[in-house]
């Protein structure tokens, strides 16, 4: 089985943009987001729509940054949390770029950075795009209960990102120095949770298992990172991966984090253990993190994009919830 | 990893953090009393302004229903009962809640295929093994009836 894949080429990372909710823009992040809607609606009828909306609202502002016309990209990979991917399908639409539509649940981010980065390495394109999104309204009406419909959430659930997150790779000119360096590929754990209100513990073994995996065969340490991120663990799922990884003998310290954990302000929102979501690590690492390596705070970081494969069907038929994690290096040239 | 799944599901409930029981039966127990104690005012209001003895509670439940639904539309029920939990549930506030809910969800679908369908995805259940169970309790009486107890 291949390994850790390294990018020779370096794909950099040409321009990257954020768009979120009411809820996000209320959280710590909220001044990283190149747009937030105080309605959740982005000026659309339904909230299925208004999901679609922000991959558009997404893809045009990074284009706009790295000054790109749609015709300059070869491909866009998106994906969403919706079914059969309409939100990428009906928002990117318009721009005519060949389209692959992914389903990674909400490890989406960290798979079309990792696809795009192969395809722009190996030469068959010369940019392509990666978008994913989750609208937190249309997530809860298909997995869960009718939004007004009053329940008690417990405290392991998570809050579904209201949030798009876009990049534009193409093959390294200097424009933001950032490229993607490694990537590793995740494999799907399943550890039996079937509690669907405890996703962060569904994904944890998948996030330990890859993150494990990096460091016995790339030979790095975790110190030698400024930020290793996992994509929507939330607190529990965060804390569990922890000392899972603490278990098999990898000490993870202060500059492991979680975009879940990272997005919210968890005093004040009560949101439980915290953001979750396609667009969760989607607008964190485009929003946030790209604003730090800019700002030349960070150099090296790792994205674990996490995702909690299953349907509303499978759990109401029993089967557990499988947990996958996929690895992408941003490294400052 | 080596635990295996029955292992790591021992672990993962030994590490979530517990709901607050003690502090949402309280919540419960004052928001869903101050509910139950709202309809006995209402009811004898309506005595005192005139209304037939035997009308007055059915009307006490269609008020409630009103207020929780209109409480829905307005986004405001479920602020409410996050912290209420089986506060606002039990009480004839939750089944309404559990109507309307679906339906404005599901507008969008269209009046039959949304609205008409979806409209008892929560309370459907509620509904079919009510009736299910009024029947089995009728057949119980009517035996006991025949029987002469």
């Amino acid at each position: 089985m291949a390994g850790v894949i390294k990018f020779g080429n370096k794909p950099e990372i040409l321009a990257s943009s954020a768009v979120g909710g009411d809820t996000e823009a209320k959280g710590n992040l909220g001044k990283y987001f190149d747009m937030t809607d105080p309605t959740d609606r982005f000026g659309k009828k339904t909230f299925e729509q208004a999901e679609s909306e922000m991959q558009r609202l997404a893809l045009n502002f990074a284009l706009k940054k790295s000054g790109l016309t749609p015709d300059d990209l070869d491909a866009v990979f998106a994906g969403d949390l919706m079914n059969q991917c309409t939100g990428s399908s009906y928002g990117l639409a318009e721009f005519g770029v060949p389209f692959f539509g992914l389903y990674g649940a909400c490890s989406t981010a960290a798979e079309g950075l990792m696809l795009a980065a192969m395809t722009v390495n190996c030469g068959y394109f010369e940019r392509a795009a990666s978008v994913s999104s989750s609208h937190n309204s249309a997530a809860e009406r298909q997995f869960r209960f009718p939004l007004g419909y009053g329940c008690q959430r417990p405290p392991t659930s998570q809050w579904t990102a209201t949030a798009s997150g876009a990049f534009i790779l193409g093959l390294c000119s200097g424009e933001t120095g950032v490229v993607l360096s490694e990537a590793l590929p995740g494999k799907i754990v399943d550890k039996g949770i079937t509690d669907q209100s405890n996703m962060g513990a569904a994904m944890a073994p998948a996030a330990a298992s890859t993150i494990h995996r990096y460091f016995s065969e790339s030979g790095m340490h975790p110190d030698d990172f400024d930020l290793i991120l996992t994509g929507d663990l939330g607190q529990e799922g965060h804390s569990i991966c922890r000392e899972l990884l603490l278990s098999q003998g990898l000490r993870m310290g202060e500059n492991f984090s979680d975009c879940g954990i990272l997005l919210y302000d968890s005093e004040v929102q009560d949101l439980h253990c915290g953001g979750s979501g396609c667009g969760c690590s989607a607008s964190v690492t485009a929003g946030y993190v790209m604003k730090k390596f800019a700002e030349g705070k960070i150099k090296n970081i790792l994205l674990i994009g996490t995702g909690a494969l299953m349907s509303p069907s499978s759990v109401l038929q029993g089967l557990a919830v499988s947990g996958i994690a996929h690895l992408v290096r941003f490294s400052k040239i | 990893m080596n635990l295996t799944n029955e292992e790591y599901g021992k672990y993962v409930k030994r590490h979530a953090l517990p709901s607050p029981v003690v502090k949402d039966t309280v919540k419960a127990f004052v928001i869903g009393g101050t509910i139950c104690a709202f309809g006995q005012a209402l009811q004898y209001l309506y005595v005192a302004v005139g209304m037939d003895k035997e009308i007055a509670p059915v009307m006490v439940s269609v008020t409630l229903i009103l207020i929780s639904v209109v409480m829905t539309g307005l986004g405001l029920y479920d602020s409410v009962a996050r912290h209420a939990g089986a506060g606002t549930l039990v009480p004839i506030t939750g089944f309404a809640n559990a109507v309307v809910s679906p339906a404005i969800d599901n507008k969008a679908e269209g009046l039959v295929l949304g609205i008409g369908v979806k409209l008892f995805s929560v309370a459907g259940p509620v509904i079919l093994f009510g009736t299910l169970s009024s029947v089995v309790y009728g057949i119980y009486y009517y035996v006991m009836k025949l029987m002469g107890v």
